[in-house]
């Protein structure tokens, strides 16, 4: 994908070790993801997906080994990247507006009043302007205005990742954004965040659990199991061959007549395929 | 009707009463809408509870009544940021929250007992550190709430945005760098600020009246947090003052009628909500 000479790596990991408590969750990780890809972390669950995110983030400190997000130690970057973290709904109960939500991704780490734009000088009116642009964006223009905890799971989604988005990131960080979505929401938001990293040059990080709806839009699968971490494309890493390597006992990589991919043999929960009632 | 308005105002202990009633309304409004936005109600609640205990030591010891109100309040914020240690961050277990918070709430009121019974039964004001009054609210404790509700206000307006993105989402605010512990211990003190001025009006049992009832029936009405906040302050100034003026001309206590006159506008406002979204599902 585009990466020049001089732009530092998204997302770097040397020989990077992992661990929580006194369990190692992942050890000797070699990753790199250059600048402007689409990527996907897989692997069952607990496998140390959501622990990659947080030590990008600088919310996990490796235990041994390195790790570089745009050229800076992890968490000096952080002003550049847009995350949604897992699973995150609001409480129905929680009044306050999707585009105050939208705001607070903006400019809510700041100092000073709350939302006061009643006075509208010119920032107030940029970022105004830069809210309902990434509202536009990923469509939420319709239900922006409603109140957060009504909306439904989708919507939601929509507007966390306009969240993510509106301060500019160069790296987005999605933590199983489609995640709780039905298919057709599953598609159009992995659609759009395929968009979003093709049009406005971001480099999209996505945790998932079925590879199969952003297949065809990846240019880089980073695939955890077994406190392993291995990288590369997809048609290397999602193979028999590597993924018995990867979990040491015998997994077939199967295509459908479809194209979907199915992985067989895979212990605990299953993350390349579509059964998500294994858990 | 004005001439009776006139006539409230030239005792000057209604003039006290309507200052103060402001003061607290303004501040109570503002705090407690980020404290219903936070779900933090039990812990406004308790705060303003152990300020019952606070003016009855301070009573005991011979010590100004408001100075005890502080003073316990904000002992108890601490306490109850420092036991639930996790508190407020993301992923907090909420029952060990409630627990701390309920075992201040039941001890505050069991000193608060032991203090009036130690002071002999002479202390005859405690119906009114229970149930509020608005009686002999002297020059300096207006001062006091004044000076207490402008620094909160101030300390509010510093911290009030990350204070909304930790309240909405912790996580990603902690990933932005906000201080989403310190800021919800910080947020805490101003509660326990807060919960002290509303119990020197309405009582210690009764502050949930102005504290969570105007912004929760502000935050039925509008989801647009500026519009929500400027109501909970309107409501809490319509509450505080018609009660004044009803609780002047009868023989029954002010926070009686601050309680029921805020709890018949959260009814209002669910009857409203509800028929409005009948509408929307009709549309
Ligand atoms: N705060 C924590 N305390 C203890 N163990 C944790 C904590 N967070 C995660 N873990 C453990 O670390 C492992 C990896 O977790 P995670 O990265 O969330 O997995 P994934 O996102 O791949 O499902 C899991 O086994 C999980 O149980
Ligand atoms: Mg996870």
């Amino acid at each position: 994908m585009p990466q020049t000479a001089q732009q530092p790596p998204a997302l770097e990991l040397l020989r990077a070790e992992a661990r929580i408590g006194r369990r190692t969750i992942w050890s000797d990780a070699n990753v790199r993801i250059g600048q402007g890809e689409f990527v996907a972390v897989l692997g069952p669950n607990g496998a140390g997906k959501s622990t990659l995110i947080k030590a990008a983030l600088g919310l996990q400190p490796l235990s041994a080994g390195q790790i570089r997000v745009i050229g800076a130690a992890p968490g000096r970057a952080n002003g550049q990247i847009g995350y949604l973290p897992q699973r995150r709904s609001f409480d129905a109960s929680m009044r306050i507006r999707g585009v105050d939500v939208v705001r607070l991704g903006l400019d809510g780490h700041r100092w000073g009043v709350p939302l006061l734009g009643i006075f509208g000088g010119p920032r107030q009116r940029q970022a105004e302007a830069r809210v309902a642009e990434v509202v536009e964006l990923v469509g939420a223009g319709s239900y922006a205005e409603r109140p957060i905890g009504e909306l439904s799971g989708g919507e939601q989604q929509r507007l966390l990742i306009a969240q993510a988005l509106a301060p500019r990131p160069q790296l987005l960080l999605l933590d199983e954004p489609l995640d709780s979505l039905d298919l057709t929401n599953q598609s159009s938001v992995a659609a759009l965040i395929r968009q979003i990293c093709r049009d406005e040059g971001v480099t999209v990080i996505m945790v998932a659990h079925d590879v199969n709806p952003i297949l065809g839009y990846l240019d880089k699968v980073v695939y955890i199991a077994h406190g392993g971490i291995v990288a590369g494309k997809p048609r290397d890493i999602i193979t028999s061959e590597m993924l018995t390597r990867l979990y040491g006992v015998p997994i077939e990589v199967l295509k459908a007549a479809n194209g979907r991919l199915v992985v067989v043999g895979e212990p605990e929960a299953p993350a390349a395929h579509g059964n998500r009632h294994v858990r | 009707m004005f001439d009776s308005l006139n006539q409230i105002f030239t005792y000057h202990f209604m003039v006290n009463a309507f200052r103060a009633g402001t003061i607290v309304a303004i501040a109570a409004g503002i705090i407690g809408w980020f404290m219903v936005l936070r779900r933090q109600s039990f812990g406004g609640h308790t705060l303003a509870v152990v300020a019952f205990p606070g003016a009855a030591a301070a009573t005991l010891l011979g010590v100004s009544a408001t100075f005890g109100f502080f003073a316990f309040s904000i002992s108890a914020a601490l306490i109850i940021a420092i036991a639930s240690k996790r508190g407020g961050q993301p992923g907090a277990a909420l029952s060990e929250e409630s627990a701390v918070i309920g075992t201040v709430q039941a001890f505050a009121l069991a000193a608060g007992f032991l203090f009036v019974s130690l002071y002999h039964g002479a202390l005859n004001g405690v119906n009114s550190l229970l149930f509020g009054s608005f009686l002999g609210i002297n020059d300096s404790q207006v001062v006091t709430l004044l000076i207490v509700g402008l620094i909160s206000l101030a300390a509010l307006a510093v911290m009030g945005r990350p204070l909304l993105f930790a309240a909405t989402d912790p996580d990603v605010a902690l990933a932005r760098r906000v201080p989403v512990r310190m800021l919800s211990v910080a947020f805490l003190v101003l509660l326990g600020l807060a919960a002290a001025e509303v119990s020197q009006i309405t009582g210690a049992l009764l502050a949930f009246a102005l504290l969570v009832l105007p912004p929760a029936t502000a935050q039925l009405l509008t989801p647009n947090p500026v519009l929500s906040i400027t109501l909970a302050v309107a409501i809490g100034l319509a509450v505080t003052w018609l009660s004044l003026i009803v609780a002047f001309y009868s023989p029954y206590p002010l926070g009686f009628f601050i309680t029921t006159f805020a709890f018949a506008g959260y009814l209002l406002a669910l009857i409203w909500r509800r028929s409005a979204r009948r509408r929307y599902v009709a549309q």
